[in-house]
């Protein structure tokens, strides 16, 4: 089966402040938007970053043809538990799922 | 009409000098730079230092003020020095001073502080004006007298007032990205949404444009909308780069919480004028009942040392889970043993690189690697006690076997000694707002003549 990022032009992850992720599909084409909006359940992505559905906040843009995921982040930036100060490494995980 | 020139999206980036110059040729009413973020992580605004070299930043700052003496209008840097605290500020201060000697040109400087009195702080936790935002750590008053510093964000009200006294540079302390460019149009009474929203886009330069490391842009603010420009060659702005613009570093695409209110870009239209430049109309300000800054604030989360060592033996690298468990568990059972220590006075991770040092658990990719590198790291209440469990923690990455039965192992130590003292390590205890009367009750503005 293929992956996330095989369907879909980038996905690309950020802090948005210390305490929140945000992580940018960036499908490229209408036709990827559509398939990733019908296909990528919030239960799913909640379960990739093992967090609840709840404490996801999804934006399906189709103007820019981008599903946006944002969550609480898992350690503060920073702290002593953080792995990831800028949280870069985060679309990776999401981009590698099958879908 | 006003026209913001934006060199870069932080102080110490660089800029393009060659579109640098057509800015100016523009003939802006002000130059506006981000000098931080809290991007870099917390230890910035605990130290209160820049994460800039100096050097760098010198040379890129001399270049703006010759710059602003040549477009004849003030020069604005936002969070100077990283993490806008007093000590970054006067870092930044002793800069300009010195490039102002150097230029030989006399400058009025206008100096805004951002840094908190913890005893203000408290005293308005106290009287519920420190109110949490989403996702905001559970804080006390203890809490806000830990923090070795406490910065508030300053908003347009501030820089406006900065301004006003016809200073041709500001150097102010931590202000959100946007307020320093969307000040002087907001205190021109143009659109203040456009304002906002027009900050936001060129707050990271060219950022929302092609060609994103060229920096230079200019945006253009009226009573209706803005029109923003890059400058560099071949830099282009499209719909698609600056409405994309608004995803970046936000939880929230549509709407963004500032000093005083809201911008929402929900109904923002975003049209090409011609090929470099775009257009946004639609954008509206939503402003808030109370006045409100948000707050930032670190403190020292502990003393760390760091061990490292290399797995390059298949059978250590099959079984480097097991092993690193194993470690943390003898080794842990040996400080509390030998240092009289309870599990609240240390901790011992150690991460592996190569297999799964970005998520731990989480990780799904299983494929093996050739080789590890397993990085211990040591946090304790101390200096002095987190180099002493460094020193217990090094023969265990130097030579422990996963069984009892085998061949005592030795991997490969980097350096000598192997463990590297990191120092302290701080951690961001503040998501919260501070509400206030007046805009400048938590802010100081003086005012340099310098030559």
């Amino acid at each position: 089966m293929a992956k996330l990022k095989d369907h879909v032009q980038k996905v690309r992850s950020k802090n948005a402040g210390p305490f929140w992720l945000t992580i940018d599909i960036c499908c490229g084409s209408p036709d990827a938007y559509e398939f990733i909006v019908e296909k990528l359940e919030t239960a799913r992505v909640a379960q990739v970053f093992d967090t609840s559905a709840q404490n996801l906040k999804r934006f399906d843009i189709s103007d820019l043809n981008v599903v946006k995921f944002s969550l609480p982040r898992p350690e503060v930036q920073g702290s002593v538990l953080d792995r990831d100060m800028h949280g870069a490494s985060w679309a990776a995980l999401l981009s590698e799922i099958e879908i | 009409m006003v026209k913001v020139l934006v060199p870069s999206g932080a102080l110490g980036l660089n800029y393009d000098k060659k579109a640098l110059q057509r800015g100016i040729l523009a003939k802006p009413d002000i130059i506006a730079i981000d000098g931080g973020s809290t991007d870099s992580g917390p230890s910035y605004l605990g130290r209160g230092v820049s994460k800039y070299a100096r050097s760098s930043t010198k040379i890129e700052w001399a270049g703006l003020m010759e710059a602003r003496a040549e477009a004849n209008c003030p020069l604005v840097i936002g969070t100077a020095g990283t993490c806008g605290t007093d000590s970054a500020v006067d870092w930044m201060l002793d800069i300009t001073r010195e490039i102002a000697a150097e230029q030989g040109r006399p400058v009025k400087i206008a100096v805004l502080r951002s840094s908190q009195d913890p005893d203000f702080i408290a005293q308005s936790y106290h009287d519920a004006r420190v109110m949490p935002l989403a996702n905001a750590p559970e804080i006390d008053a203890d809490t806000i007298h830990d923090c070795t510093n406490i910065v508030a964000l300053a908003g347009v009200e501030q820089i406006t007032k900065a301004l006003e006294t016809g200073a041709d540079i500001v150097i102010a302390g931590r202000t959100t990205d946007t307020a320093i460019i969307a000040a002087l149009p907001i205190n021109q009474e143009l659109n203040a949404g456009a304002a906002w929203h027009g900050a936001k886009i060129g707050e990271c330069g060219a950022l929302c444009a092609t060609n994103p490391q060229s920096g230079v842009i200019l945006i253009d603010f009226d009573a209706d909308g803005f029109t923003v420009t890059p400058l560099a060659d071949g830099a282009k702005a499209t719909p698609h780069t600056v409405s994309a613009h608004m995803l970046y570093e936000n939880s929230d695409p549509f709407i963004l919480y500032e000093p005083g209110g809201h911008l929402d870009v929900t109904g923002s239209k975003y049209a090409a004028l011609d090929e470099t430049s775009v257009r946004v109309t639609g954008s509206k300000w939503v402003p808030s009942e109370r006045y409100t800054v948000k707050l930032e604030g670190a403190r020292v989360s502990g003393y760390q040392t760091v061990v490292m060592a290399l797995l390059r033996d298949a059978h250590y690298v099959t079984h480097a889970q097991q092993w690193a468990d194993d470690i943390i568990a003898k080794c842990s059972e040996k400080a509390r043993d030998r240092l009289g220590l309870t599990d609240a006075g240390f901790s011992i991770q150690i991460r592996l690189i190569g297999q799964n040092a970005s998520f731990g658990e989480l990780e799904t990719n299983a494929a093996e690697p050739k080789e590890i590198g397993a990085i211990g790291i040591v946090t304790a209440k101390t200096e002095a006690l987190s180099s002493e469990i460094g020193k217990l923690l090094n023969p265990y990455l130097l030579h422990h076997p996963l069984t009892v039965e085998e061949e005592v192992p030795t991997f490969a130590f980097l350096f000598s000694p192997a463990e590297m003292p990191r120092g302290a390590t701080y951690e961001f205890v503040l998501n919260h707002t501070l509400t206030l009367d007046d805009p400048m009750d938590a802010f100081q503005l003086e005012v340099h003549k310098i030559g």
